[in-house]
């Protein structure tokens, strides 16, 4: 090594060239791979939407998720404190709403506080996503609702599929979450998903129904119980809290109310 | 350019004699985390092989012009640039892996084997030596994952690359699965063990008391 690279202009020349260098191959990188990446994200919410409602089993081709997403499913924006549907946002305005950046978004959500903040999310969007799905004769078959919640160690994301009478679940799918491997991660387990079909979401007078027992302790006849998970306490919690917190008057429940009251057979 | 026999030594000498997470215990971070399933593991080592190939192949070609008041800084700036690099390609062609992934292929920039051989190895040799040198800690680092892997996704979830081989007790199986492989202390002692193993057949890597 010679002696003169340490004289500072060769610094500075070396420096900044690599800088330049690194940045321009970085970027390129990045730019040029942005629209497969998301498409990527897009085509993974789709999908995680479709086996809610049990659309799609197992693994699904690209194609065959865009061209299902695209023929079954509707998208809205519903405002969580009225209930009601955004009238003047269509189906590309609804696809198009950025539903993570906006819960953290001090200008379109608003903060819990601890007595609300039931799920443990701190913010709430005001206006949420949910995906109206209709069957090959545009009868509506299920509206499809995004909830997280906190457990153990992670926020827990999930789509829940009701059926339109707005109680009845068609499907629970956890897609995104960070429990203990093994057991708390066991909520993404397709069999412990299952148990909540059938299952309805409350009681008479709105009063939340479902119920988490301790493994073992659900009474399979019952409308309401299901199983938790043996040795993730904390994690089957967490999935409790999610569904009172976004059943409740806080969550969907305005929505959720208006749609017993058949809402969204008109239009 | 080395003779042949220099270049197996560079190529294969850090898969079991100079191994860099059994005898130099560089990287283990990147071990416990990712290795709770094959196809994981798999993909975190072609990532790792690539950037600490590439890593060592661009700074071994301007190694004469580093100053060398700022190396460490040049070598981060390479470095980086290849993880973010490998990132994004994973994240626009496997994009189920590269979200198990998360954060520990950004971690590669960090990771002890990638700075280690660019500073004591790339630094010092031509750039072909320094990239068969990066393929061979790359493997080296391989082996370690693989094994490692192979033993956390057969005893903890009974299955390998996804493909269920022993049927769990929870579908109708036999098979009890062993929960304690899936949580991250369990590849400690798996790569205590592995060490062990390697040290009875080459004492030369014990350390001296």
């Amino acid at each position: 090594m010679s002696s003169n690279n340490d004289t500072i202009s060769k610094t500075l020349i070396v420096v900044v060239s690599l800088c330049l260098v690194c940045a321009i191959v970085v970027s390129t990188a990045a730019v040029q791979l942005r629209p497969k990446q998301n498409q990527n994200k897009l085509l993974d919410s789709q999908v995680n939407i479709l086996r809610s409602v049990g659309l799609i089993e197992g693994k699904a081709s690209p194609q065959e998720i865009a061209e299902k997403f695209e023929k079954h499913v509707e998208s809205r924006l519903v405002n969580l404190e009225t209930g009601e549907i955004v009238a003047d946002c269509d189906k590309a305005c609804a696809k198009a709403y950025d539903y993570r950046r906006a819960m953290k978004d001090p200008e379109q959500s608003t903060a819990l506080d601890g007595a609300t903040d039931v799920a443990s999310i701190r913010r709430i969007a005001e206006l949420a996503p949910v995906y109206l799905t209709y069957d090959e004769d545009r009868n509506l078959q299920s509206v499809v609702l995004p909830v997280h919640g906190y457990g153990l160690w992670s926020t827990m994301h999930a789509f829940l599929a009701l059926q339109p009478d707005g109680n009845t679940i068609i499907g629970l799918n956890y897609y995104e979450q960070g429990e203990t491997p093994g057991l708390g991660a066991e909520i993404e387990n397709e069999r412990w998903k299952a148990q909540f079909k059938g299952k309805k979401l409350t009681k008479d007078g709105g009063v939340v129904g479902l119920e988490v027992k301790k493994p073992g302790n659900a009474n399979p006849d019952s409308d309401y119980e299901v199983d938790g998970l043996s040795g993730a306490t904390l994690t089957a919690n967490g999935v409790q809290n999610t569904f009172t917190f976004w059943i409740g008057e806080n969550g969907f429940g305005p929505f959720l109310a208006k749609v017993r009251q058949g809402a969204l057979n008109n239009g | 350019m080395a003779n042949a026999k220099e270049i197996k030594t560079v190529l294969f000498g850090p898969v079991f004699a100079n191994n860099p997470i059994a005898l130099q215990v560089l990287g283990i971070c990147s071990a416990l985390a990712v290795t709770t399933k094959m196809d994981t593991a798999l993909v975190m080592c072609f990532a790792l092989t690539f950037v600490v190939a590439f890593s060592n192949l661009f700074i071994s070609m301007i190694r004469n012009h580093i100053p060398s008041s700022v190396r460490i800084i040049v070598q981060m700036t390479i470095i980086a640039s290849l993880v973010i690099v490998v990132d994004q390609f994973l994240k626009a062609f496997a994009y189920d892996l590269a979200k198990q992934l998360s954060v520990f292929v950004g971690l590669i920039i960090t990771n002890c084997i990638v700075m280690g051989r660019a500073e004591a190895y790339a630094m010092k040799s031509s750039p072909g030596m320094s990239f068969l040198d990066g393929i061979g800690n790359g493997l080296g680092y391989s082996v370690v994952l693989l094994v490692v892997a192979f033993i956390r996704e057969l005893g903890g979830s009974g299955s390998l690359f996804g493909v269920q081989i022993m049927p769990l007790l929870s579908e109708g199986g036999w098979y009890q699965p062993m929960g304690f492989l899936l949580i991250a202390p369990s590849a400690f002692i798996i790569i205590g063990l592995f060490i062990w193993v390697l040290r009875a057949y080459r004492p030369e890597q014990v350390e001296k008391a």
